[in-house]
């Protein structure tokens, strides 16, 4: 008891109060918190209001609005898709969920994971369509809320994928023709920003395509969308083509080995595996990306909530609007930085 | 490389190849289907463009220039009226666009710093602090802290008459920031001439000590001398011109403020936001750079006799820099591509500017195409110059 407690007081005055100055910021950083932690836990949770009829009777208690977000829930998440079918996003939720779950707990090896993707994608697919089963056909426009969001960032990484495979190719290539599309392509991707893109996609798209074909909203954010990523995963994974020594390459080349086995063989899984952190990293900022579609008139997790703000009843409970959004956001970024960091600290071990 | 003519004599008469295993026959015949894949996409959907637009009547071309814009623009750096020409409403706004990323990179490497330097701090308390905002800020999209700095500044503000005050003379309410400005005086001008006099002679200091230093081995304590060379013309020339400090201040009347300057709300939330979004970026930079430099170095600076700040300034931050340059230019890149998010509050920067003249003239294609060439002239000229200050940054090698 006593050793603890000596522990307690030597951890205290080494982390809190080493030199003159280090005290002074611990008590204003103390100051600070007794002046208003009590005011935020107060309005966050003790005079929040989980029934309250408007923003205004909130107003009145001093408290959260929480009663914002349970009125307009099914709206935020599942936006203007058909109310009775509202159970078909909620199960496509549960889907990505466990293939986020299974993906970040590695229980299933590799190969089996690849698969598992397929198979819910699949399943996501088949559940938000409908048509079949008794289940009735619903448009793409009407998916919408944190669905959307998924499935725009799951689709925008699969297509991204191979296509940043060819660019990192193209870019280390011998070939001067190739070499050349892929750095104008990725420089050019790059130094525009992403708003552009999807202007470009949203708006000027149907001005390229023959008079007749048309292409879903959806499906242009997504085509934008992975064009976008790909220009970024291609930089990473140069990087990690970049860190393979050029020893790699010549043993390659002594056992006769083509430039197509070569690369898929030897080349690309070291290169793909030593950059696995940075993937996740680019993975995370487009995933915060996908947000911008709400600027361009798609309805995901982000538009849901300002509509559902527009409601005058709730207009002054945007702060609890936007934390919700940004804790479902946070949620999503922050466990797969921590798996991402994991899997730097196994790499980092395993190469030692 | 070996010139080809060099080669030709010393290789052996070679065993015939078809031409399809000849290497260069077939990266040649590869290279030209991709180029002729490329040109062949590019060229139907420029065909399809074309159809479509003379189907529609929309005449092509940067003729709509030079007509007259015809909408208002809230913040204009130069004289701007909606009678002038949808050139100069783009002008307008790339100057916003500059505007509020130069301020923002500059704001952002100062908050930046503050975050680096608290999360390596020895006090755990603020070490903590810094990690929360950190993960916050970079785990929630940008998109939605603006919406959110948006809201609070035009909803939750008060009126004029009762704005709130965080420093004298600084006024936030529903109308904007306002804070203010000092007065032009021509004293100022002499002022700045004495300062760049300051400067120029601190650093002739500068040299001087560093040559006695190689000639002599002994340091000069130069620091205060060399500060007060600096500041000390500026100030002289100030008193002995009576110093004048007549200060534009705002005062509130009854439903907006007269005198001072002020910045709308909009403006207000897009600078916080790019702000207090990319200074976390800047600070995790800037903090693992710091780490980046091993502990061996510190403690062979420790051993030579420096102390921790000539440590920490002449060994560890060089080395630090180093690390930090690369990934810092990618961030003040995102930062200058970031404020185009300003279309989704209505500042008129350069992409919103845009946004509203493709909607009124109906020229999307060639308004796309002027803010695409400009924010790729941005990048790569903030990329060129962070690649120079790189260059002179790098170690001799010898």
């Amino acid at each position: 008891m006593k050793a603890g407690a000596a522990r307690a007081l030597r951890w205290t005055r080494v982390n809190l109060f080493s030199t003159p100055l280090n005290a002074a910021l611990t008590l204003f950083i103390a100051y600070l918190a007794v002046r208003l932690l009590p005011g935020t836990v107060g309005w966050a949770v003790l005079r929040a209001s989980l029934t309250a009829a408007d923003d205004r009777a909130c107003a009145a208690s001093g408290g959260a609005c929480w009663a914002f977000i349970l009125d307009w829930s099914r709206f935020i998440l599942f936006g203007r898709f058909p109310y009775a079918q509202q159970w078909r996003p909620a199960i496509v939720l549960v889907i990505f969920a466990a293939l986020l779950l299974a993906s970040f707990s590695r229980l299933l090896p590799g190969r089996w994971l690849a698969l598992a993707w397929a198979g819910g994608l699949g399943a996501v697919a088949l559940l938000m369509w409908g048509g079949v089963l008794g289940m009735p056909y619903v448009d793409t426009a009407l998916w919408n809320g944190l669905p959307l969001t998924l499935i725009l960032a799951a689709g925008g990484l699969g297509i991204s994928f191979p296509l940043a495979l060819l660019l990192a190719l193209g870019r280390r290539s011998s070939l001067p023709a190739v070499r050349t599309l892929s750095i104008v392509y990725i420089e050019g991707a790059r130094g525009v920003p992403f708003i552009a893109w999807l202007f470009l996609m949203l708006v000027l798209l149907p001005l390229f395509l023959p008079p007749g074909v048309a292409i879903a909203k959806l499906w242009r954010a997504e085509i934008a969308f992975a064009l976008f990523i790909a220009a970024y995963l291609a930089e990473v994974v140069r990087g990690g083509l970049q860190a393979i020594p050029r020893g790699q390459y010549e043993a390659a080349d002594a056992l006769g080995l083509g430039y197509l086995h070569k690369t898929a063989l030897v080349i690309l899984p070291q290169a793909l595996a030593v950059t696995i952190p940075a993937q996740v990293n680019t993975f995370i900022g487009a995933f915060k990306d996908t947000a911008l579609i709400s600027i361009v008139g798609l309805f995901d997790l982000l538009q849901d909530t300002n509509t559902a703000l527009n409601d005058p009843a709730w207009r002054m409970a945007y702060v609890e609007g936007y934390v919700f959004v940004g804790a479902v956001y946070f949620v999503f970024c922050y466990s797969m930085s921590l798996y991402s960091r994991r899997l730097e600290r196994r790499l980092g071990r395993e190469r030692r | 490389m070996v010139p080809a003519d060099q080669r030709a004599p010393a290789s052996p008469p070679k065993r015939q190849v078809a031409p399809w295993n000849d290497e260069r026959v077939r990266s040649l015949a590869f290279q030209s289907l991709t180029l002729a894949l490329v040109v062949g996409l590019l060229a139907y959907l420029a065909l399809n463009a074309a159809d479509n637009l003379s189907r529609q009547g929309i005449a092509t071309g940067f003729g709509f220039l030079g007509r007259e814009a015809s909408f208002a623009i809230t913040t204009a750096l130069i004289p701007y009226s909606p009678a002038d020409t949808y050139a100069r409403a783009l002008l307008v706004g790339l100057l916003n666009t500059l505007l509020v990323a130069g301020l923002g990179l500059v704001l952002a490497t100062l908050l930046g710093l503050a975050l680096g330097l608290a999360r390596l701090s020895a006090n755990w308390l603020l070490g903590r602090l810094a990690l929360v905002y950190v993960e916050i800020m970079r785990n929630t999209p940008l998109v939605l802290q603006l919406f959110l700095w948006w809201d609070l500044l035009r909803l939750s503000t008060p009126p004029p008459r009762e704005a709130w005050k965080p420093l004298p003379g600084v006024y936030i309410s529903l109308r904007g920031v306002f804070f203010p400005v000092p007065v032009y005086d021509p004293l100022y001008l002499w002022m700045g001439a004495a300062l760049a006099l300051g400067v120029a002679a601190a650093a002739l200091l500068g040299v001087w000590g560093r040559r006695r230093q190689a000639r002599t081995g002994r340091a000069l304590r130069l620091g205060l001398p060399g500060l007060a060379l600096i500041l000390l013309p500026p100030a002289i020339v100030f008193f002995a011109g009576g110093a004048p400090h007549l200060l534009d201040v705002p005062h509130p009347t009854r439903f907006d403020f007269s005198g001072g300057r002020s910045i709308t709300p909009e403006f207000a939330a897009l600078l916080a936001g790019l702000v207090a979004y990319t200074a976390a970026f800047i600070g995790e930079i800037l903090r693992g750079s710091i780490l980046s430099v091993r502990s061996g170095q510190s403690e062979a600076a420790a051993a030579l006799g420096l102390t921790r700040g000539q440590a920490l300034r002449l060994i560890v931050l060089p080395q630090a820099i180093r690390v930090a340059i690369p990934p810092l230019t990618s961030e003040y890149l995102n930062l200058a591509k970031n404020s185009s998010l300003a279309v989704a509050i209505g500042f008129p920067e350069l992409f919103s500017v845009t946004n509203t003249v493709a909607n009124q003239t109906g020229q999307a294609i060639e308004a796309m195409a002027i803010v695409c060439a400009t924010y790729l002239a941005i990048s790569l000229s903030i990329s060129l110059l962070m690649n120079l200050y790189n260059r002179s940054m790098a170690p001799v090698e010898r």
